[in-house]
C-alpha cells in the first residue's frame, strides 16, 4: 500500500491525461494519421510487437552498449581532471562546448566519416551520455566532506587511497545520479543514431512509420522510447539501493 | 621521551600563531593542552600531524625529526569522522588498511572490550555520538602508534555523555598506557584525565604554565567534588581568565 500512495498521484495524473488525450480526439474527431487516440495507439502496438520487439532488442543493446562506454569515458575523464586541477581549468570549458554541438548536424558528418556500422552510433550515444557523469564526478570528487578528509590525510593516506578509500565512495551517490540522467538520454540517442541508417531499431521503425503517415506507429515508438527510458532508471535505482551503504549523514 | 617540541614557531601570512612553544610527552604519559579558543591547538597538531613544518623550532618522536611526515601519530578528531558507507568494524580497521594488512580480529576483540560487539555491523548513523567516538578512539588505538592525538574528542557531547566518556577513555587507558596528547578548553577535563597539563596563552600561543596534576590513579568520578580538585580547578580558572581578559 506503500507503494499506491508514492506512486498513485503521479499514475493518477498519468490516467487523467490519457482520458482527457482519448476524449478530445473523440470529440472533435481528429484523423488517425493526424493524431491517434491512446486506445488506438495500444492497440496498434499489441499488433505490431511481434515484428517490433527485434527492433526493440536492438536499441536496446544499442542504448546500453553506449551508455557502458559513455559513462566509463565519463569517468575516466572525471578522474583524471580531479587528479590534474590545472588540466581541469582547461578542459572543462571544452566539456561544455562539446554538449552544445547540435546531434542533428553531427551525425551525417559522422557517417562519412565512420560509414554505417556501429562507430558512429556509439559516438553520438556516448556523446550524450558521458557530460552528465562527468559533471555529477566532478562535483561528487570536490564535495567530500573536508574533516574525512582531513582524518585520511593525518592518518598518513597517500593519494591513491584518499581516491579510493574515501573520495571515490562519498561520490557514489553524486555518481549515480549523473548516470540516471545519462540512461534516460542514451536510449534517445540510441534512437537518434538509429535514423542515419540502420538495419532495424526503433529509430528505423519511426522513420518508416513517419514517411508512410502511419502516426500511430510513431506514438507506439515513442511511448516505448519513454517505457525503456523508466525502465533502465529503475534498473539503476535498483543497483543504486544496493551499492549505497550505510547512508550519508549530513 | 616520546615527542619533544622545542622553540616551535609558525606564522600564518602575517599572522603569527605559535610563539616559542617548547613541550614534551613521555613514553606512557598522559598529557592536556588547555587553552582559550582559536590560541593555536588546532595549528600545534596539524604540525605534529605533518600537515604543515614549523617556521622554526624542532619536532621530535622517538628523536626522530617528524617535519611534514604524516601518518606517524594516532589521531582522533573532534568530529568522529567515521565513514558513513562502512560498518564499525570496517571503520576501525580503516587505518590498519593505509599501512598493510586489516587485523579483524583485534578490532573484533576491541569492539568487544569496550562493549560495542553487537554493533560491529552497524553502520555509523545507528550509533549515538558517545559510541561513536568510543569507534573514533578504538580506530585510533589500533593505528598502532605510539602517540594519540586527541583534538578535543567529546567537546561536542552533552554534559553526561562527556562525563560517561571521561571515566570510559581513562578506564581504557589505564589498561593500556600508551602515551596521549589531548587538547581540550574544559579545566575540568584537563584536571580529571591528564598526568600534566600545558596551559597556552591566546594567540601567538606560548606555554604559559606546566602543571602536574598531583591527583592519584585510577581516578573516580568522586575526584570531580574534592577539594584538592577545586582548588586546582581554581587555580587554572584564574591562569586562563587573565588570558581572555588580555584579549578583550
Amino acid at each position: 500500500m506503500k507503494w499506491v500512495r508514492e506512486k498513485g498521484g503521479a499514475i493518477f495524473l498519468l490516467l487523467f491525461i490519457l482520458c482527457s488525450w482519448e476524449l478530445l480526439v473523440k470529440v472533435n474527431e481528429v484523423p488517425g494519421w493526424l493524431l491517434p487516440a491512446p486506445i488506438a495507439v495500444f492497440s496498434e502496438a499489441i499488433k505490431v510487437i511481434p515484428s517490433f520487439s527485434t527492433d526493440i532488442f536492438s536499441t536496446i543493446q544499442l542504448a546500453l552498449l553506449g551508455l557502458t562506454i559513455g559513462s566509463l569515458v565519463g569517468f575516466i575523464i572525471a578522474v583524471l581532471l580531479h587528479m590534474m586541477p590545472f588540466v581541469q581549468k582547461m578542459v572543462y570549458p571544452l566539456l561544455i562546448l562539446s554538449q552544445n554541438i547540435p546531434i542533428i548536424v553531427l551525425a551525417p558528418l559522422l557517417i562519412i566519416w565512420f560509414g554505417f556500422g556501429l562507430m558512429p552510433k556509439l559516438i553520438i550515444i556516448g556523446l550524450v551520455c558521458f557530460f552528465p557523469i562527468v559533471v555529477a564526478a566532478l562535483d561528487g570528487f570536490k564535495n567530500t566532506a573536508s574533516e574525512l578528509k582531513y582524518y585520511m590525510e593525518m592518518a598518513g593516506a597517500s593519494k591513491s587511497q584518499l581516491f579510493w578509500k574515501l573520495e571515490l565512495p562519498h561520490s557514489l551517490p553524486s555518481l549515480f545520479s549523473g548516470l540516471k540522467i545519462s540512461a534516460t538520454y542514451s536510449v534517445m540517442g540510441a534512437v537518434i543514431s538509429e535514423w542515419l541508417g540502420a538495419k532495424q531499431g526503433i529509430g528505423v521503425f519511426m522513420t518508416l512509420s513517419q514517411s508512410s503517415f502511419r502516426t500511430d506507429r510513431v506514438f507506439v515508438a515513442i511511448f516505448t522510447i519513454m517505457l525503456l527510458s523508466i525502465l533502465i532508471f529503475g534498473l539503476l535505482r535498483m543497483v543504486e539501493r544496493i551499492v549505497i551503504k550505510g547512508k550519508m549523514e549530513r | 621521551m616520546l615527542l619533544k617540541m622545542n622553540h616551535i614557531e609558525k606564522s600564518f601570512a602575517k599572522t603569527r600563531v605559535l610563539n616559542d612553544i617548547s613541550m614534551h610527552v613521555e613514553e606512557g604519559e598522559f598529557v592536556a593542552l588547555l587553552g582559550p579558543s582559536g590560541s593555536g591547538k588546532s595549528t600545534l597538531f596539524n604540525l605534529i600531524g605533518g600537515m604543515t613544518s614549523p617556521d622554526e623550532g624542532t619536532i621530535l618522536l622517538n628523536d626522530n625529526i617528524i617535519h611534514g611526515q604524516k601518518g606517524l601519530i594516532g589521531y582522533m578528531p573532534q568530529q568522529p569522522s567515521l565513514f558513513p558507507w562502512r560498518t564499525v568494524i570496517e571503520n576501525v580497521v580503516l587505518v590498519q588498511e593505509l599501512s598493510g594488512k586489516p587485523n579483524y580480529e583485534e578490532a573484533k576483540e576491541w569492539l568487544k572490550k569496550v562493549g560495542l560487539q553487537d554493533f560491529q555491523n552497524a553502520y555509523p548513523m545507528e550509533l549515538s555520538g558517545g559510541m561513536k567516538q568510543r569507534v573514533a578512539f578504538i580506530r585510533a588505538l589500533l593505528s598502532k602508534q605510539n602517540l594519540l592525538c586527541l583534538d578535543e574528542p567529546f567537546s561536542a557531547l552533552d554534559e553526561f555523555t562527556r562525563i560517561e566518556m571521561q571515566k570510559w577513555l581513562l578506564s581504557v587507558w589505564e589498561d593500556n598506557r600508551k602515551s596521549i596528547l589531548f587538547v581540550t578548553h574544559s579545566i575540568e577535563e584537563a584536571l580529571f584525565l591528564a598526568d600534566r597539563i600545558y596551559i597556552l596563552t591566546k594567540r601567538p600561543a606560548t606555554i604559559k604554565e606546566e602543571i602536574i596534576v598531583p591527583f592519584a590513579r585510577p581516578r573516580e568520578e568522586s575526584l570531580l567534588n574534592a577539594n584538592e580538585f577545586f582548588q586546582l580547578k581554581q587555580k587554572l580558572f584564574n591562569l586562563l581568565r587573565d588570558e581572555i581578559k588580555v584579549g578583550e
